[in-house]
């Protein structure tokens, strides 16, 4: 029978949570680097024993652990993460050139087909890769040097390169997304870069149509489609059907279109999930009521899911991180909060439970499907 | 034989316990100090020092003989009492955030 097991990072551990395919009783292990910041933990698609965490600290800096047994032990690997050549300036908070400054790893994807491959996106915004298991890291400088650099500001949480999605169908494409810079696209594998933020429509900049500048939280894509993409803005979610040439607005009935976390579902991509946050100045869901909403239709059309969840008095937050699906016939999804809970669906949103009630902020959630 | 005291995180990383007991070669100074120590446990790269910079973390702190010798020089030499192993040279996370 397959199993799911579901990679927790908060702001103060790591967490693996187990269940069978049922998804009903769980086994918590944790907290693994007790103390410490776990910005991300991702298994490689291909061998799911191999695990990689992004540990941080305020106090010591960044840390790479990686597991070759499913999180039951780990090694800290490389975490010399060095810009190429000279770094060069981005713009502070006021507008000022400021010296890019490697700050901590926000997110690791591992390949699709390599489990020594993994890019690592990074804060201050630029992306890395270790082709040897993370004993080594070199920057795919081409993201930074591509021209707009220079004009990158970070947002609240800092210039971070937070969303790395791998094309399934062609191994030179990929997307990445950083606040407050926006969206961008290689076909050639990480040599160069383009802007794909036609369309978006942000309020906060100077001018709503720039090139850059605009606050993506998250994208997210479906493997059997990936020239659609789905984006949750900072306010606005948004949908391409073209690798990210031309966006438009499929927000539709949502409450507010403010929020951070947007997932697909694994066998109907034109289902997708969001968590809608009241507003950019108060971080918890309106009203107090902790409700998915999910689209059938690819957007404009949403439903509240509530079974399960709380509807009064919550007042967290679903950090950009925090949501993940996995591939059981019956799609189940799971999302983190800043309380400390982790829902689980069985039955793609449906039905909610908690798996856990009161861990330490969440600040990732990752799923793997087992055998 | 210099002796080191790292913070708990530190430990818990190189998978030490209690004090760390190494030989320098050399002047003893915090540089030379750390590269011993650097050398004997790599993992501990960068959660000290800066890894282009070399400099010391805004929230680490170093200790010896009751003064604090953050803001000295890392090329000084460290007490008598530290070289000779009476003291130890002690690595702080600084207190931050009340």
């Amino acid at each position: 029978m397959s199993k799911v097991r579901v990679l927790v990072g908060t702001r103060k551990g790591a967490f693996i949570l187990e269940s069978d395919g049922k998804r009903q009783k769980w086994d918590v292990s944790g907290p693994h680097f007790a103390g410490w910041e776990l910005y991300h933990v991702k298994g490689s698609p291909v061998d799911p024993n191999r695990l990689y965490a992004s540990q941080s600290s305020g106090w010591f800096g960044q840390l790479i652990q990686r597991s070759d047994d499913g999180g039951k032990t780990w090694e800290p690997m490389d975490n010399k993460f060095v810009y190429d050549g000279v770094p060069g300036t981005h713009q502070w908070y006021d507008g000022t050139p400021h010296p890019w400054e490697f700050k901590r790893v926000w997110h690791l994807e591992p390949s699709l087909t390599d489990p020594d491959t993994v890019y690592a996106g990074v804060e201050d915004a630029a992306m890395f890769r270790t082709t040897d298991g993370a004993k080594s890291w070199q920057e795919l400088s081409g993201l930074r040097g591509h021209g707009s650099g220079s004009r990158w500001q970070p947002g609240a949480g800092g210039l971070g390169l937070h969303t790395i999605l791998l094309d399934p169908s062609d191994p030179k494409r990929m997307y990445i997304a950083i606040s407050a810079a926006g969206a961008f696209r290689t076909d050639d594998g990480g040599t160069t870069w383009k802007p794909i933020n036609r369309g978006l429509k942000s309020e906060y900049i100077p001018d709503p149509n720039a090139e850059v500048g605009h606050c993506v939280h998250r994208i997210a894509l479906h493997r059997s489609r990936p020239n659609v993409l789905f984006m949750q803005k900072h306010w606005d979610v948004m949908r391409t059907d073209d690798a990210g040439e031309q966006w438009r607005e499929v927000s539709g009935n949502l409450p507010t279109d403010f929020g951070f976390v947007i997932d697909v579902h694994a066998h109907e991509p034109e289902t997708i999930y969001v968590v809608p946050i009241k507003s950019d100045r108060e971080h918890y869901p309106m009203d107090g009521k902790l409700r998915v909403y999910r689209s059938k239709t690819g957007g404009d059309e949403w439903e509240p899911l509530t079974k399960g969840l709380p509807q009064s008095d919550c007042y967290v937050d679903v950090l950009r991180e925090a949501m993940a699906v996995d591939s059981l016939d019956s799609c189940g999804v799971y999302f983190g909060t800043t309380g400390g809970q982790v829902y689980a669906s069985a039955d793609a949103g449906d039905s909610w439970m908690p798996i856990v009630r009161d861990l330490p902020a969440v600040l990732s959630v990752e799923v793997q499907t087992l055998p | 034989m210099i002796r080191i005291v790292l913070p708990a995180h530190l430990r818990t990383l190189a998978k030490i316990s209690g004090e760390v007991e190494l030989e320098v070669n050399g002047p003893v100074t915090q540089r030379s100090l750390l590269d011993a120590l650097e050398a004997r446990y790599p993992m501990l790269q960068g959660t000290i020092r800066d890894h282009v910079t070399q400099q010391r973390r805004a929230f680490v702190r170093f200790f010896a003989c009751q003064e604090d010798l953050s803001h000295e020089s890392p090329d000084e030499v460290l007490p008598d009492a530290v070289v000779s192993g009476a003291e130890p040279f002690l690595v702080v996370g600084a207190i931050a955030g009340g």
